[in-house]
């Protein structure tokens, strides 16, 4: 694409290099999104068929078989037998939860992307979801308090302060920050926020237990009650996430242009940021601090859709759940009768997927 | 001769031979040294059991009271020196990759090195291995990782940031991998190895010393050798060729010895983070020499981890801290300090 | 072969293939770059001319063919006695953290030190030497970082310099700098020129490379299309083939050089004339 010379310069260069990319991605944004609607349109259904076929796999697999017919009748004709409070205490919960995290992680890593302009953006990665876990061991851990209205505030407060931190971090220097110093300067500050959570639970034995599964990323043990008290915050943090579309859009061909188009770029700036706080705040007080999630799955929709902020978005938000209940399902599937954490599933199939995308030489040396 | 500039340099000249040394980091090392001699007299000295200074040499010599013998020389000098000598291969593995990715952030903590080495660490801990075969584990872990991390970064060179990117990848399966083990072992295995996972000189006794010591005999000459084209590399891999520097020899070198240094150390005394990251900045700071210096990163680290250690034995006494909870908190507190000390 | 046709020339590429990965810039490229000449390469973007310097200066290993440095196969020579011969100052280097001049400046003394020759009295005198040539010297206690982008070029060159190499290639070495720094590192390259060095320069602008080369390679699509003295291989239609660009071409007022002026659209109004 840039002229061979450039090559040398890679690294040096990548600004620049950027600027280039984003403007012609920019540019080609308009055109795409008009040229095929229909059959945007029409992946948008399919997706979401898709998630409907994996979240009635969610409801009628696990490490207890249960015929279909059972299914259907923990429904339809409740009998209170056990495998009907399995399937309506247990995993229609967790079947639930899953849509809502991997729908708020989803969009909060395109958001990132977007408004970070690094392709390598992803709430796990860049430390936002460790900040939130953080917040929430402490709530829990140190102050004791249980009640899901309360900590979520606490994992708000993480997850803000990791996003100002690392963005901070990775830009404390001369040359500015890069994708790389970005990604160094979130996994840096993620791990100490891990090593400080697990150095509290690890101080309090009880807790410690209970939250352990947590904090390797899981889905399952959270009650109907938590889900519908984190439900209203995820909801918000969606519906502003959604919103913000058409000034990321033009945003995307710099912070310069997108003034000059009238955009407003700092209050779409703290928008963005204050979206991606509650979408990933939401997420780990849910399901404990995710990665990759909304790293994979924004890249993978703008491959299929193009950069259009106004695709990739809905997008991202529908096929990331679809991908985080699947994973979920495999977990229970392959260790039987226990489970395998959904976080882990994810860290292990998303971390090649990762390795894959930073060999690739436009991604890495943007 | 022109003035000697700001922070410069002292040249000593033999005949044929000539040295150029920066007065500012020699101050520093030595200040550093005096510095280990103290944490080290510290750490001998207090505890429940307190043996006065004069004492020490004493018990050390084997001309003390047997009750100062067994407490100076079998339990608190091979703890003391296992840190001082884990200490030392910690920061000059960090400075080594902080070099190579020219990232003040670029540790082998992030990018998989220190989590391959704890995934074999707690292998070896499932399956109920010796400390002997848990330290071989870390070790293996970390050389099997760090070949992997190259082969996968390699296209034709390994480019700084290439390795900074699939390592942060390795960092993530690996630290999934390591909770797949925790989650799945029993619970006397899962809190063996989480206690391991978190670092600690507790109980570390001379076997545990002789092997690092070992491996920083060995490979200082080499970091040595490869210290000055490690920092003509730091200026780009165009500008290093040009000089004459082989760039893609050097940088494997650089790796191997980074890796093995790491691993040493996780081997000994479990994966105890951010001192990687911490004590090569920490010594630039001091010295003011432009890029990480091994030497005094090295002594650096050795105060650092030494004195984390007689904090975390004695802050909360009679409770015992594991050491690796006293460098989060220093790692903490660094990338504040990062985050202020950079934006002049 | 290479022999014959190294008499008057220690820097040779013969049959040169070079690609990056796998996307293949220039085949069959053979160049000899003549002694004591100020040879600059130049060309439109992406037409291969960083890439054969590159390759010159042994950044780049060419698929097929080679680069001889005086007569010898240049990957076959020690890296540092190649060092010793030919300089580069690359496109872009970084600077290290908080790295003042003179000591920027002493790295380049590298390819002449060993573990226990850190620091000789030639080591000295050859920065000290480079220092002033490049008019460096009262920034020596100076940190790089704070200095301006064409005090910075200064520096960089001064590195070079301080290699003490009879051959010194540049990558575009007036890129981000304003027109007078422009001039003034041009200047100071035609001065080493003079000194006695072989220069080897890729520039962008046709009219600097016409005034301060005595040799011009000019490219297209990685091939050589012209080459010799600009005064006598610079004409319109070259300029035509090679940049697709109509001028005319006059003889620079100052050097006596061939200026290139581009055809104009449109021309001021009589009236509004001086």
């Amino acid at each position: 694409m840039r002229p061979a010379e450039d090559t040398a310069a890679d690294t040096a260069a990548a600004g620049a290099g950027q600027a280039v990319s984003t403007t012609r991605a920019g540019a080609s944004d308009e055109r795409a999104a008009r040229a095929r609607p229909p059959v945007l349109v029409a992946g948008l259904v399919v997706t979401i068929a898709l998630l409907a076929l994996v979240a009635m796999a969610s409801v009628a697999l696990g490490a207890r078989s249960v015929s279909f017919s059972t299914v259907i009748d923990a429904f339809l004709a409740p009998n209170g037998s056990n495998d009907h409070t399995v399937i309506r205490e247990l995993r229609v919960p967790r079947t639930l939860l899953g849509l809502g995290v991997g729908a708020t992680l989803g969009l909060a890593g395109a958001l990132m992307q977007s408004l970070t302009r690094n392709p390598l953006a992803d709430p796990g990665l860049l430390g936002v979801n460790e900040g939130a876990a953080l917040g929430v061991t402490l709530a829990l851990g140190v102050f004791g308090l249980s009640d899901p209205t309360v900590y979520i505030w606490f994992a708000f407060g993480g997850a803000a302060l990791a996003s100002a931190i690392v963005y901070a971090l990775a830009s404390a220097n001369r040359s500015g920050s890069s994708p790389v110093r970005l990604a160094l300067a979130g996994v840096a500050f993620g791990m100490v926020c891990t090593a400080v959570a697990s150095a509290i639970l690890r101080m309090d034995s009880q807790t410690f237990d209970r939250m352990r599964f947590w904090l390797a990323g899981s889905l399952a043990g959270q009650t109907a009650d938590t889900l519908v008290r984190l439900a209203p915050f995820m909801v918000a943090g969606l519906v502003l996430g959604l919103m913000l579309a058409r000034p990321l859009n033009t945003l995307a061909l710099g912070d310069d242009a997108g003034k000059a188009l009238g955009v407003a770029v700092n209050r779409t700036r703290i928008l963005t940021g204050v979206a991606v706080t509650l979408l990933c705040g939401a997420a780990t007080a849910a399901a404990g601090p995710l990665w990759f999630v909304g790293l994979i799955v924004p890249h993978a929709v703008r491959a299929l859709v193009g950069p259009d902020q106004r695709w990739v978005l809905p997008y991202s938000a529908l096929a990331a759940p679809v991908l985080l209940l699947g994973a979920d399902v495999a977990g229970r599937l392959i260790a039987r009768p226990g489970e395998v954490q959904v976080g882990i599933v994810w860290a292990i199939v998303g971390a090649p997927i990762f390795i894959l995308l930073a060999r690739r030489k436009r991604v890495a040396a943007l | 001769m022109r003035d000697a500039p700001a922070g410069g340099s002292l040249n000593v000249r033999l005949g044929p031979w000539s040295v150029r040394l920066a007065p500012r980091a020699l101050l520093v090392s030595l200040l550093l040294l005096l510095a280990g001699l103290l944490v080290t007299v510290a750490a001998l000295s207090t505890g429940e059991f307190t043996v006065p200074v004069p004492d020490i040499i004493g018990a050390l010599f084997g001309q003390g009271t047997p009750v100062a013998e067994l407490i100076v020389g079998k339990l608190r000098a091979p703890r003391v020196v296992t840190g001082l000598l884990v200490g030392a291969a910690f920061g000059m593995g960090g400075a080594i990759f902080q070099s190579l990715t020219r990232n003040p952030l670029g540790s082998p903590d992030f990018i998989g090195f220190t989590a391959g080495a704890s995934t074999g660490g707690i292998i070896a801990v499932v399956a109920g291995g010796s400390a002997l075969t848990i330290a071989g584990g870390a070790l293996a872990g970390c050389v099997v990782t760090a070949v992997l991390v190259y082969a996968l970064a390699y296209r034709g060179g390994v480019q700084g940031y290439r390795l900074v990117l699939v390592g942060i990848g390795a960092n993530a399966l690996l630290l999934a991998v390591n909770s797949y083990i925790l989650t799945r072992a029993n619970i006397n295995d899962a809190a063996t190895a989480g206690a391991w996972l978190t670092g600690s000189l507790s109980g570390r006794g001379w076997e545990h010393a002789r092997p690092v010591a070992l491996a920083l005999l060995v490979l200082l000459p080499l970091c040595a050798y490869i210290s000055r084209p490690m920092r003509m590399i730091e200026m780009g891999d165009d500008a290093a060729k040009a000089m004459g520097v082989r760039v893609e020899a050097v940088r494997a070198a650089a790796i191997a010895a980074g890796v093995l240094l790491t691993g040493v150390a996780t081997a000994a005394a479990g994966p105890v983070i951010f001192v990687a990251m911490a004590a090569p900045q920490l010594a630039r700071r001091l010295t003011r020499s432009p890029g990480v210096t091994l030497a005094s990163s090295a002594l650096m680290g050795a105060v650092l981890l030494t004195a984390a250690d007689l904090a975390a034995q004695r802050l909360l006494a009679p409770t015992q801290l594991p050491v690796g909870v006293l460098t989060a908190a220093i790692g903490g507190t660094y990338l504040v300090l990062l985050l202020r000390k950079d934006r002049h | 072969m290479a022999s014959l046709e190294t008499s008057g020339s220690r820097l040779t590429g013969t049959g040169l293939t070079l690609a990056y990965d796998q996307r293949v810039v220039a085949t069959g490229l053979s160049v000899a770059i003549p002694d004591e000449s100020f040879t600059v390469i130049i060309g439109p973007n992406a037409c291969g001319k960083s890439t054969l310097l590159r390759a010159l200066a042994r950044m780049l290993k060419p698929k097929a063919g080679a680069v001889h440095l005086d007569g010898s196969v240049i990957t076959s020579l020690p890296s540092k006695e190649v060092a010793r011969r030919l300089g580069l100052l690359p496109q872009s280097s970084i600077v290290p953290d908080g790295i003042t001049v003179a000591d920027l400046v002493a790295r380049g003394r590298y390819p002449h030190q060993k573990l226990m020759r850190q620091w000789s009295k030639a080591d000295e005198a050859a920065v000290d030497e480079a220092m002033r040539a490049t008019d460096v010297t009262e920034l020596a206690d100076r940190i790089v970082d704070e200095l301006s982008g064409g005090q910075r070029q200064r520096v960089w060159l001064a590195m070079a310099l301080a290699q003490e190499t009879p051959i010194l290639l540049l990558d575009e070495p007036t890129t981000f700098l304003d027109i007078s720094h422009q001039i003034e590192v041009l200047d100071l390259c035609a001065e080493l020129h003079e000194a006695g060095r072989t220069m080897v320069a890729v520039l962008h602008d046709l009219n600097q490379a016409c005034r301060y080369a005595t040799h011009l390679i000019v490219m297209k699509a990685g091939r050589i299309l012209a080459e010799g003295d600009p005064t006598e291989i610079v004409t319109p239609e070259l300029v035509r083939e090679v940049f697709d660009l109509r001028c005319e071409i006059i003889q620079d007022p100052q050097s006596g050089t061939p200026l290139i002026v581009p055809e104009a659209r449109r021309r001021v109004p009589a009236t509004a004339a001086f």
